[in-house]
C-alpha cells in the first residue's frame, strides 16, 4: 500500500508539472496576441493627455474623443467602406478563380501540372514595387486606376496563390469515390460538386476566403500607389497618420484592427473546422 | 429487364493495354462475378460499364440501349464502392435517399423506400447517424442500401467486402446473396477472392491480363477450366500439372504410366488433376511425400511426381510421413488436358 503511493507520487508530480507548463504556455500565447490589442484599446479610449503621460493606466477611460475625431475626419468612413469592398471583392474573386484551379490540380492529370504549381508559388516571389509603375501606367490607360475593382484585382493576384494551394489540398482530401458515387446516384459533375464536394470543403473554403480577406485588408503598397480618391483604410491612414499626434495613431491602428477581428470572430467556426475536416 | 452486352470493348492507358477486345453478355437478373488478380482489368471493365471510365473502343448496351456515350446517372445503374463512399456530411437516411432526392421523388416516397431498404440491410436503427459514427460493416450496409434504394436495373459492386474483417465478410456475403436475389437486378461483382466468387456467382468471368479467359458457371469453371490459367487460379490448392507424352492413339504417358486421354495428333500435352480427385491405390503415379499437413478434415500431402510438385488432398486417417513412397490414382473422369502451346484445354 505505502509502496504503491510512494511510486505513484513522483508520477503525479511530473504530470502536474507538465500541466502547469501547458497552462503557462497557453497563457503566454494568449498574452502574445491579447496584450498589444489591449494596449491599443486603452490608448484609443483615453484622452490625448493620458496617452502622452507615463505610467499608463490599465483601465480604459472610455474617452471617445479620438474615435469621434476619426468618425468625423473627412474621407475616413469612405476609406473604411473602400477597404471592406476591396477585401470582399478580393475574397470572392480569389475563391472563384482559385477554387477551380485547385480542383483541376487535384482531380485532373495534365501536361505541365508541376510547373503550374511552381509558377503559382513564384508569383509570390515577384516583388510588388517592381510591378508598381508599369501596373499604374497600365491601370491609367485602361481606366482601372483609382477604382476599388482595380485594386481588388491586384489584391486577388496576391491572394490567389494561397487560394489555389489551400483549395488544392482541400479537394485532395476528398476521396474521388464520393464524387463518383454521386455521379452514379443521378448527379452531373456540377451537381455532384454542389451537393457533395462543396459542403465538405465549405469550412476550408471559408478559411481560405478569410485568408484572402486579411491579405487584402492588410495590403498597403498597391493601395497607396494605385488609388488617390478611393483610398482603402490602410492607404488612407498611412497618408494621414504620419503627421498626426500619438493618440490619433493609436485610434487609427485600432480602427484598422477591429473590423478584421470582428470578421474573423464571425467565421471562427469554419476556421477551426479547417483542422478537423471529416471526410470518411 | 436489363441484359448487359459488352461488345468489343478495349481500353488503353497510353501504351498500356488494360483491356483487350472484351465481349461479354450478362443475362437479365444474372449475378456475374468478374474474378482475377489485381491488375487484370476487372475493375476497369466494371468502371466502363458504370460510365466512370470511357472505353477506348467498343460498345456497352444495357437493357437494349446503347449507353457508352451516356453519363453514369443516365445508365440505370447503381454502384457499391470498395471504400463505401458514404457521404460524411449526410445522415444515413439522407445517404440512402440521396439518389431519390436527386430524382426529385416526393418526400413520402423517399421515406418509404429508404425505410424499406434500411430494414432489408438491418440498419433501420442507424438512420439518424453520420458516417463517422458507423463501423466499417455498417458503412458497407449503408452503401448497399443506397444502391438498392435506387431500384436500379443493374447493380455494380467493386470488391465491396474486401475492407471487412473475415467473419463479417462471411456474414455479409450470405446476406448480399439473399438480398440481391430478391431484388431481381442484374449484378456485376468484382472480386479477387475466388471463394466469394464461387459462393455468389451465377456465372464467373475469370480475367487475366485484360482478357476474359473463361465465363461460365462456378462449377464449370472449377471442373472444366478452359485454360491452364483458370486451372491454376481457381481452387485451393490449385490443380496439379504433369507432362504427358503421346503413346499411341488416345494414350498418353504420364510419369511412366499410360493413361487414356484425348485423341489428338498434337505433341506433348499437360495432364491436370485436382488434388482432391486423387486416391491412394494399387496402381497409379509414383509419388514421394515431401510435406504432410494435417488440416483436420483432410491431409494435404505435397509430394514429388516425376520431378514435379504434386499435391493431394487425402483422408486424414491415412498414415503418411515425409519421404514415404505413395501410389496415387487420379479419378479418371476428373482428369483434364491442356495444350502447352496454346495453354487451352484439349477435349
Amino acid at each position: 500500500m505505502t509502496d504503491a503511493t510512494a511510486v505513484a507520487a513522483p508520477a503525479t508530480d511530473t504530470r502536474k508539472a507538465g500541466r502547469y507548463l501547458y497552462i503557462a504556455g497557453v497563457v503566454v500565447l494568449c498574452a502574445w496576441v491579447i496584450v498589444p490589442i489591449y494596449f491599443l484599446l486603452i490608448n484609443t479610449l483615453s484622452s490625448p493627455e493620458t496617452v502622452n503621460s507615463y505610467p499608463k493606466p490599465f483601465i480604459p477611460e472610455f474617452d471617445l474623443a479620438s474615435l469621434t475625431f476619426f468618425a468625423k475626419f473627412a474621407g475616413m468612413l469612405t476609406a473604411l467602406k473602400n477597404s471592406v469592398i476591396v477585401a470582399g471583392m478580393t475574397m470572392i474573386l480569389s475563391i472563384l478563380i482559385g477554387a477551380p484551379a485547385g480542383y483541376a490540380l487535384s482531380r485532373f492529370e495534365f501536361r505541365g501540372k508541376e510547373l503550374f504549381r511552381l509558377l503559382i508559388l513564384l508569383t509570390r516571389a515577384f516583388p510588388l514595387p517592381l510591378l508598381a509603375l508599369p501596373l499604374a501606367v497600365f491601370f491609367i490607360r485602361t481606366g482601372l486606376d483609382d477604382t476599388t475593382f482595380g485594386l481588388a484585382l491586384v489584391h486577388t493576384t496576391l491572394a490567389l496563390p494561397f487560394a489555389v494551394l489551400i483549395t488544392f489540398s482541400l479537394f485532395s482530401g476528398i476521396p474521388i469515390e464520393l464524387e463518383e458515387a454521386a455521379w452514379t446516384l443521378g448527379c452531373t459533375r456540377i451537381t455532384a460538386f454542389t451537393k457533395v464536394v462543396f459542403p465538405l470543403i465549405l469550412p476550408g473554403i471559408t478559411a481560405s476566403a478569410i485568408f484572402a480577406f486579411v491579405i487584402s485588408w492588410n495590403e498597403v503598397f498597391a493601395a497607396a500607389v494605385l488609388t488617390i480618391e478611393n483610398r482603402t483604410l490602410t492607404a488612407f491612414l498611412l497618408q494621414n497618420l504620419d503627421t498626426s499626434p500619438l493618440h490619433l495613431k493609436f485610434a487609427g491602428g485600432f480602427i484598422l484592427v477591429v473590423p478584421a477581428l470582428i470578421f474573423i470572430f464571425a467565421v471562427r467556426k469554419y476556421l477551426f473546422a479547417m483542422w478537423g475536416i471529416a471526410n470518411r | 429487364m436489363a441484359e448487359i452486352q459488352i461488345k468489343n470493348v478495349a481500353k488503353t492507358f497510353g501504351s498500356y493495354t488494360a483491356l483487350h477486345d472484351i465481349n461479354l453478355t450478362i443475362a437479365d437478373q444474372e449475378f456475374m462475378v468478374l474474378l482475377g488478380a489485381s491488375g487484370c482489368g476487372k475493375t476497369t471493365l466494371l468502371r466502363i460499364v458504370a460510365g466512370l471510365e470511357t472505353a477506348t473502343t467498343g460498345e456497352v448496351w444495357i437493357g437494349g440501349r446503347r449507353v457508352d456515350h451516356l453519363a453514369p446517372k443516365d445508365r440505370g445503374i447503381a454502384m457499391v464502392f470498395q471504400n463505401y463512399a458514404v457521404f460524411p456530411h449526410l445522415t444515413v437516411f439522407e445517404n440512402i435517399g440521396f439518389g431519390l432526392r436527386m430524382a426529385k421523388k416526393p418526400n413520402d416516397e423517399v421515406k418509404r423506400r429508404v425505410e424499406r431498404v434500411a430494414t432489408l440491410m438491418h440498419i433501420e436503427q442507424l438512420l439518424k447517424r453520420y458516417s463517422g459514427e458507423l463501423s466499417g460493416g455498417q458503412r458497407q450496409r449503408v452503401a448497399v442500401a443506397r444502391a438498392l434504394a435506387m431500384e436500379p436495373d443493374v447493380i455494380l459492386m467493386d470488391e465491396p467486402l474486401s475492407n471487412l474483417d473475415a467473419l463479417l465478410r462471411l456474414e455479409m456475403r450470405a446476406e448480399l446473396k439473399g438480398v440481391l436475389a430478391d431484388s431481381k437486378t442484374t449484378a456485376i461483382y468484382v472480386t479477387h477472392d475466388q471463394v466469394e466468387a464461387m459462393s455468389l456467382a451465377d456465372r464467373i468471368s475469370v480475367m487475366h491480363q485484360g482478357k476474359i479467359i473463361q465465363a461460365a458457371t462456378p462449377i464449370e469453371v472449377y471442373r472444366n477450366p478452359a485454360a491452364e490459367f483458370v486451372a491454376s487460379f481457381i481452387g485451393n490448392p490449385p490443380m496439379n500439372f504433369l507432362r504427358a507424352e503421346p503413346a499411341g492413339e488416345g494414350k498418353w504417358k504420364v510419369a511412366g504410366q499410360i493413361i487414356d486421354g484425348p485423341r489428338t495428333s498434337k505433341g506433348p500435352l499437360q495432364f491436370a488433376i485436382r488434388p482432391e480427385d486423387i486416391r491412394p491405390a494399387e496402381t497409379g503415379l509414383t509419388a514421394t511425400a515431401k510435406v504432410v499437413e494435417p488440416l483436420g478434415a483432410h491431409l494435404l500431402v505435397t509430394s514429388e511426381v516425376d520431378g514435379t510438385m504434386f499435391r493431394a488432398v487425402l483422408d486424414s486417417d491415412l498414415q503418411v510421413k515425409p519421404g514415404d513412397k505413395l501410389t496415387l490414382a487420379p479419378q479418371p473422369d476428373r482428369v483434364r488436358w491442356f495444350d502447352p502451346q496454346t495453354t487451352k484445354a484439349v477435349a
